[in-house]
């Protein structure tokens, strides 16, 4: 069952939308989604339309601002920037991953040393 | 938490910019597509597989705008605003329906709000006193005749203030006062108003603040002080059309000159705390002096201190109130008083308790019957729409969804009724409050208030919760399929119980009302049927006002002439004068002459109404034996008194009273006649026996006729032949104009 994507934890994607923003600059929704399958080397289940959802969200908390611009195609897009309570944010929640993904990956690393041996 | 707050801010603010974000994002999600598209196009796809893959990838247009919606907007709003819709939409189809529901609805929320709003009033709600749980009504222990058995004397008042430790202040007021006991003279025609003589301090031990000007001075309790009165807030607004600059200027009262010295608070209604019913104009100084040879005749309100509970108060006045002398004049009256403590709220509203409790259960039970009958409604109706709800299931509407719906639309059913129901309360209410027949205390402090719009809250969604999900339960179980195929037969078993279960509950209710209501009917029957020996329905009263110059001969012409002129009036059968209305009691003691020293019978404590010819007929009472007081005796001074049949056989029993010469009124007077006994303090209050013992005298014998202005006799009974006929309507000549006609019961 190793092919199987990831399924995404709940709230995992915000973060990871702040970040894409906050390293790649302004951005409309469809390269942040085409962003975020890249870096994640397509291991995550994304639907690109669900992108939308956290954008709104993100939006309404002030974390991130919305602009109507135009694409490298000439083509209307709604670009999305990180602002600076997004930022501060960002800051927290990496840590907050940091420190998650330090404590899982140790206990899962775990094994029967104290057993008698 | 700055960020949640602002979330919050900006989902209510979206969820009223729905069609315009809507938009946005449609284009945003085309852009998107397009762009997709382009790039698949690049990588030379063809462009039909270019837009499959892009969809593909999208994952769903319209859910992504669902979740789109879900985060930025108010979901659980939107889903009610679709309930709402929908419900408004079913019921406005369903027209007969709604129409009835609300109805009862309204019946039963609108008795409810009624009921409380009275009990809130009467028994919840604290009295419109500073501090009133400190507030204590003072009264005699067992009243065995009357007012004059409940008060206390001019002296021994006194004695209790100076002596007792317990309170903070003691006062009271003169409980002797009938209505309309003084006129206002003014430059028209004088009017009759209700004063009522407080004793010293009785407004700071109430904690009544004037709202304008000033309350009564010490000095205004010296006898020969200048007379003084305050004034009631309608009182002021009413008659002296609420001037400002009253205050300090004098009034003409029974041709007295007072001055006025304040006006009471809107807030402070006398009669609806002391007096249920009555209403009260004016208050004027209760000066000790006046009274001392007056027997009882304060009823006493006291404050107590700070930390003083009711139970010591009572052991203190268990001490004191035997030491207290009658008369200090007179030590050889003797002493002894008693003195039982009331709060004062438990006193007002007391004996209204369990009535109003019983009242109280039964509304609630109306209103259960209400969402029975509701709910065996709505079922009937769920049956016509079962396949509707089995159609839903199957789009996938999960069956909290679907409860979640029924219950928006019995909140609604119930909401619109309950807003009827707060009129129809309201309705009845200010009816109810301008009620004066009713002589329940504090009614005219009923009103719908925050506490009562509460309640309203809180039986409407009860009900709603109670009637609006039975059809849920019922249509959320069974066979979907089936039921599609053919509503008719599925379930019928379940449906048929929950019915009969509704029909038996519902029945049950109505059994135990009906002989609840069977019950309180009997007794009020009951007191209907008591024989009152007067004929209450074709009796009315005018207050009458004359100069006699304290000439008896001079008042007998008077009298006749008032008797005479009314008995002329189209529709009056007889006409008579006496004193005082029957609800206002006077006690005095009368005996046999030689017997007046028996210790077993001595003087017994007897009502007595000072009459003129003609007032029995006219009051419908029966003369059992001997003769009506005739006016001879009045212009020739006799003193003739007519007695009851329980004073008749007390005084002399197996004798024949008629010719007896008795004591009463400190003389002597001929028995001239026997009526039947009257019950006129209230048909309820026959366990005293003392209540029945009337007398009636030639108001030749009326020692307070001189003395005393506020009681000379002054109404004037009348009795009519039909009932439309009312006296007051078609009053002849100038002689009776501007004469009060009040409806009497």
């Amino acid at each position: 069952m190793g092919q199987s994507k990831l399924d995404l934890m709940q709230g995992t994607l915000d973060v990871m939308v702040l970040q894409t923003l906050e390293a790649m600059g302004p951005q409309h929704g469809y390269g942040v989604a085409r962003r975020i399958e890249q870096v994640s080397g397509n291991e995550v289940l994304l639907n690109q339309g669900t992108i939308y959802a956290s954008l709104v969200r993100l939006q309404q908390r002030g974390w991130i601002a919305a602009k109507w611009g135009t694409s490298d195609h000439n083509r209307k897009a709604k670009f999305y920037s990180i602002t600076k309570s997004g930022q501060k944010q960002l800051v927290q929640d990496t840590a907050y991953w940091q420190r998650l993904a330090g404590v899982m990956g140790r206990v899962l690393a775990m094994q029967g040393e104290g057993d008698e041996r | 938490m700055r960020h949640s707050l602002r979330e919050a801010f900006k989902r209510v603010g979206s969820f009223f910019r729905k069609d315009q974000l809507d938009q946005e994002l449609n284009e945003e999600m085309a852009s998107h597509l397009q762009m997709v598209v382009e790039e698949n196009m690049r990588r030379h796809m063809t462009a039909e597989e270019a837009r499959r893959q892009a969809l593909v990838r999208f994952g769903g247009v319209q859910q992504a705008l669902e979740r789109h919606r879900e985060s930025r907007g108010l979901p659980w709003l939107d889903v009610l605003m679709q309930d709402l819709r929908f419900t408004f939409r079913t019921l406005r189809r369903d027209a007969g329906f709604t129409i009835v529901a609300v109805l009862i609805l309204a019946l039963g929320i609108g008795a409810n709000i009624a009921v409380f709003s009275v009990v809130n009033t009467i028994l919840l709600r604290p009295l419109p006193f500073r501090d009133p749980q400190q507030l204590v009504r003072i009264v005699q222990k067992n009243p065995k005749a009357g007012e004059s058995s409940r008060t206390y004397s001019a002296d021994a008042t006194q004695d209790f203030q100076q002596q007792n430790h317990s309170f903070q202040s003691v006062s009271g007021y003169f409980a002797f006062t009938g209505p309309d006991n003084f006129k206002l003279v003014g430059t028209a025609q004088p009017v009759p108003v209700t004063g009522i003589l407080v004793a010293e301090g009785f407004f700071q031990t109430l904690g009544v603040e004037p709202s304008l000007g000033r309350l009564f001075r010490p000095e205004e309790f010296v006898k020969h002080s200048q007379p003084v009165a305050l004034l009631s807030y309608p009182f002021w607004k009413r008659q002296l059309g609420g001037d400002r600059s009253i205050i300090g200027k004098a009034i003409n009262l029974s041709n007295t000159s007072v001055i006025v010295v304040g006006v009471l608070p809107d807030t402070f209604d006398f009669g609806s705390v002391f007096s249920p019913g009555a209403k009260v104009d004016l208050f004027a100084p209760y000066i000790m002096d006046d009274f001392r040879d007056d027997g009882n005749d304060l009823a006493l309100v006291g404050r107590l201190k700070q930390g003083v509970s009711l139970a010591e108060a009572q052991g203190e006045a268990d001490q004191l109130f035997p030491q207290l002398y009658f008369e200090h004049k007179h030590p050889e009256y003797g002493k002894g008083y008693t003195g039982q403590l009331t709060g004062l709220k438990e006193y007002v509203s007391g004996k209204l308790r369990r009535s109003l409790i019983v009242l109280w259960c039964a509304v609630g039970l109306i209103l259960l019957i209400v969402c029975v009958n509701l709910s065996n409604l709505l079922l009937a109706r769920a049956a016509a729409r079962i396949k509707e709800f089995a159609m839903r299931r199957a789009l996938g509407a999960r069956r909290g969804r679907l409860v979640r719906q029924l219950l928006t639309e019995s909140l609604i059913l119930a909401a619109v009724g309950a807003v009827l129901g707060l009129g129809l309360a309201y309705v009845i209410l200010s009816y109810l409050a301008h009620q004066g027949s009713i002589a329940l205390p504090l009614l005219t402090m009923v009103r719908v208030d925050g506490t009562v719009l509460e309640w309203t809250l809180l039986i409407a969604v009860g009900s709603a919760v109670l009637f609006g999900p039975a059809p849920g339960l019922r249509m959320s179980g069974g066979n979907l399929q089936e039921v599609l195929k053919d509503g008719g037969a599925s379930g019928g078993r379940s449906h048929n119980r929950m019915r009969s279960t509704l029909v038996i509950t519902e029945i049950a209710l109505a059994c135990v009302l009906l002989v609840g209501a069977g019950l309180l009917l009997r007794s009020f029957l009951r007191v209907l049927d008591i024989d009152l020996g007067f004929q209450p329905s074709r009796a009315g009263a005018i207050s009458v006002d004359y100069d006699d110059g304290g000439n008896a001969a001079k008042r007998a012409a008077i009298w006749q002439e008032i008797v005479r002129q009314s008995s002329m009036i189209p529709g009056v059968e007889a006409a008579g004068i006496s004193d005082k209305p029957m609800s206002r009691n006077r006690s005095w003691g009368i005996a046999a002459k030689g017997e007046e020293k028996r210790d077993d019978l001595g003087y017994l404590p007897v009502f007595v109404y000072i009459v003129s010819p003609g007032y029995l007929k006219a009051m419908g009472m029966r003369l059992m034996e001997g003769r009506d007081i005739s006016w001879e005796d009045a212009s020739n001074n006799r003193s003739v008194v007519i007695i009851n049949e329980t004073v008749a056989r007390k005084l002399w029993s197996g004798q024949d009273p008629i010719g007896r010469i008795a004591l009463t009124g400190g003389t002597e007077a001929q028995v001239i006649g026997v009526i039947a006994d009257v019950r006129e303090s209230s048909a309820e209050d026959n366990a005293g026996a003392q209540i029945d013992k009337c007398v009636y005298h030639t108001f030749a014998l009326d020692p307070e006729i001189h003395r005393n202005a506020p009681t000379k006799p002054r109404i004037a009974f009348l009795k009519t032949k039909k009932c439309q006929h009312r006296p007051g309507r078609n009053r002849p000549g100038s002689f009776l104009a501007g004469l009060l006609f009040k409806s009497f019961r």
